[in-house]
């Protein structure tokens, strides 16, 4: 099976589904880019990431449509799209600039079928960039998934690698509620073994990425790398670890959390938002709500502190949760009590 | 102008229908039958029912929080909205809406909506659609003065532009923003010439007069429908009621609502404009006004008769698979 990078991966499900289903249309800042310029060069970025890149020669400008700045609109355009009879997948270049078009995610996408009393369809992705890593400072690094997991009517999807990237976004676009697919900009060039054609992987279905005895570790997007290293450095000392990647927020699998958490009896959740009212929280309260009498030690968040995301390397660097973070979090559960 | 007398009939029917419906709830909150908020559309109907006559049901509208005229005018069904709007288990949203949310896909009414400006950039969408599946559609936003002044309506005007989409905007100014006027709150008091400078026409309308608006529409129809891209049309109106309903209207000269009641009721205009001009005698008028009264008093006493919705309802609908 050939090795390819997330961003490969995402791209090539762009291509299966836009050519499978001619009611896929992607629209968004720059999914083609060129247009107005005085190259003459058409399609001169293919998304600001290259992943759409290839989608306008092949399917033309009607599908794929390059938009003005203007996030609400794109969003809202989506939106009414997909009440319509498309299934669009627009792309919000930066999972920050969600803070322009909320309304059109929160009043609008969110609430269409409950508030019609059932009758609306919103076949819709909204992929987004997201996360640190490249010092992209305050507003071009945040991990915002928290904020719409807790929206009823979304669901939110975060795949922490090139196969899980392409088969969740093929599910993603063949859903028939709205989905907000994160892309964590710090994995686009990690590869994997990824197969060639069509597959899909259902959303609230965990992966479980390690298997082990002594501690739950539960990790979201660019965590999940970061904590396979220090799972599998701790397998040498003897520490086995269940290490488990939600993959969608919403739906969550609890069950897989919760069978494993009730096997070992400690809980670490690694992610890299901020603390408060985050996944992790949500979470741990899970665990401690539902598997209380299993836990043999406090469960322990490794988290972004409660600040902005830093711009300097060092100050990033200190932001984000590292290896020896997730190692010192794995090692303290296992001396609690 | 090319209108039947059928079709003149029905658009006064459907005027009439706007009006008494609006009028009846007016009645109804105030003996307590009517939770929540409800914005009444009265005094305006000339515009909804002269741009929806144009309108299929392969057509869709995207409305406001004042958006009952819209629905009916959209051929929304009139017994299962009053039913939504008093919260009932076969509503037209099954009671998950209410006033602010009645939608009706089946018509192409994709929603009245709550958030002011939240309408016009899912038009475009529509609009998308439209031009993308070949639908010969066209897809009409309607906005008051006070959504004109929305970052979300600049951003879908200019979009409808650059796509050259298939996407009316209507402007129906009836001179408030809520409880702020609109000389205040619209900054060069001229939305005709702002929209102009988008880039696409605006087609001016009386929004007292239902045979100006009708005209208006059917040049900006003819227009779009053919590929021609996005336009607008701009309509002056008034509100015979407030903001909301228990709005104290403090904001109005004492006697603007009853000289506005008598000078400018599109309802008295068509009916002048008709007889006049001998064009449908005033009994065929009077029997429509019967019939509408009558269609209304059953969709009240079938509300209020219909079931409520059970806590079990609160947990369907969210999604379609999760």
């Amino acid at each position: 099976m050939p090795k390819i990078s997330m961003r490969q991966a995402i791209n090539d499900a762009l291509h299966l589904e836009m050519e499978r289903d001619p009611r896929v249309i992607v629209l968004g800042e720059d999914v083609s880019g060129g247009a107005g310029g005085t190259s003459g060069e058409r399609e001169a970025a293919g998304g600001v990431f290259g992943l759409t890149k290839g989608l306008l020669p092949r399917f033309g400008e009607d599908r794929v449509i390059d938009t003005p700045i203007s996030e609400s609109c794109i969003v809202g355009a989506a939106n009414g799209a997909a009440l319509t009879g498309l299934r669009p997948v627009a792309e919000i270049m930066f999972a920050d600039f969600v803070g322009v078009c909320m309304d059109q995610l929160l009043n609008q996408a969110a609430k269409f079928r409950y508030m019609f009393g059932g009758k609306a369809r919103t076949p819709l992705v909204i992929r987004m960039t997201c996360g640190g890593g490249m010092n992209a400072a305050a507003q071009h690094s945040q991990t915002i998934y928290p904020i719409l997991t807790s929206i009823p009517g979304l669901k939110v999807v975060i795949p922490s690698n090139a196969y899980d990237a392409k088969g969740l976004l093929l599910t993603a676009i063949r859903d028939d509620d709205p989905v907000i697919f994160f892309e964590h900009k710090s994995l686009y060039m990690d590869e994997c073994e990824v197969p060639d054609g069509d597959y899909t992987i259902p959303f609230g279905e965990a992966a479980m990425v390690r298997e082990g005895e002594h501690v739950t570790v539960v990790a979201l997007a660019r965590m999940v790398p970061l904590a396979i290293g220090v799972v599998d450095k701790l397998a040498a000392e003897g520490i086995t670890c269940d290490l488990i990647d939600p993959r969608t927020t919403s739906p969550l699998d609890e069950e897989s959390i919760l069978e494993s958490v009730r096997a070992t009896g400690r809980l670490v959740v690694v992610d890299e938002s901020p603390p408060r009212c985050s996944v992790a929280a949500d979470i741990a309260a899970m665990a401690a709500e539902k598997a209380f009498h299993h836990l043999k030690a406090p469960i322990i968040q490794v988290t972004a502190p409660h600040t902005p995301v830093p711009f300097a390397r060092e100050l990033e660097a200190a932001y984000l949760p590292s290896p020896e973070k997730i190692e010192a979090a794995i090692r303290k559960v296992l001396s609690g009590r | 102008m090319q209108i039947s007398r059928e079709q003149m009939l029905r658009a006064y029917r459907q005027m009439v229908t706007i009006r008494e419906f609006e009028e009846r709830i007016h009645v109804d909150i105030q003996r307590g039958g009517i939770a929540g908020f409800t914005h009444l559309y009265a005094g305006q109907e000339a515009v909804a029912v002269g741009v929806c006559e144009h309108l299929t049901d392969t057509d869709t509208i995207i409305s406001t929080h004042r958006g009952h005229g819209h629905c009916i005018a959209k051929g929304c069904d009139v017994i299962g909205m009053m039913k939504e709007i008093y919260g009932r288990q076969d509503g037209l949203c099954k009671g998950k809406g209410g006033s602010m949310h009645i939608a009706d896909l089946d018509r192409g009414m994709l929603g009245a909506n709550g958030i002011v400006g939240g309408g016009p950039p899912i038009a475009v969408g529509a609009a998308i659609s439209a031009k993308v599946l070949k639908t010969g559609g066209v897809a009409v936003s309607f906005s008051g003065d006070g959504a004109s002044n929305q970052g979300t309506v600049f951003e879908a005007m200019n979009m409808a532009v650059v796509l050259k989409v298939p996407k009316i905007f209507v402007f129906e100014n009836n001179g408030y923003s809520e409880h702020t006027g609109f000389s205040y709150a619209v900054g060069s008091k001229d939305i005709v010439r702002r929209t102009e400078g988008f880039g696409m026409p605006v087609f001016k309308a009386d929004g007292y007069d239902f045979f100006s608006v009708y005209e208006a529409m059917r040049q900006a129809t003819e227009l779009s429908r053919q590929g021609g891209g996005p336009c607008a049309i701009y309509a002056e109106c008034t509100r015979f009621f407030g903001h909301f309903e228990g709005d104290p209207q403090l904001y109005r000269a004492k006697d603007e609502v009853a000289r506005l009641r008598a000078e400018n009721d599109s309802l008295k205009i068509f009916r002048q404009r008709v007889t006049e001009a001998n064009l449908l005698p005033g009994g065929d008028l009077d029997q429509v006004e019967g019939e509408v009264r009558d269609l209304i008093d059953r969709a009240v006493r079938e509300a209020v008769a219909a079931p409520a919705p059970t806590a079990a309802d609160v947990l369907t609908d969210v999604y379609i698979s999760y």
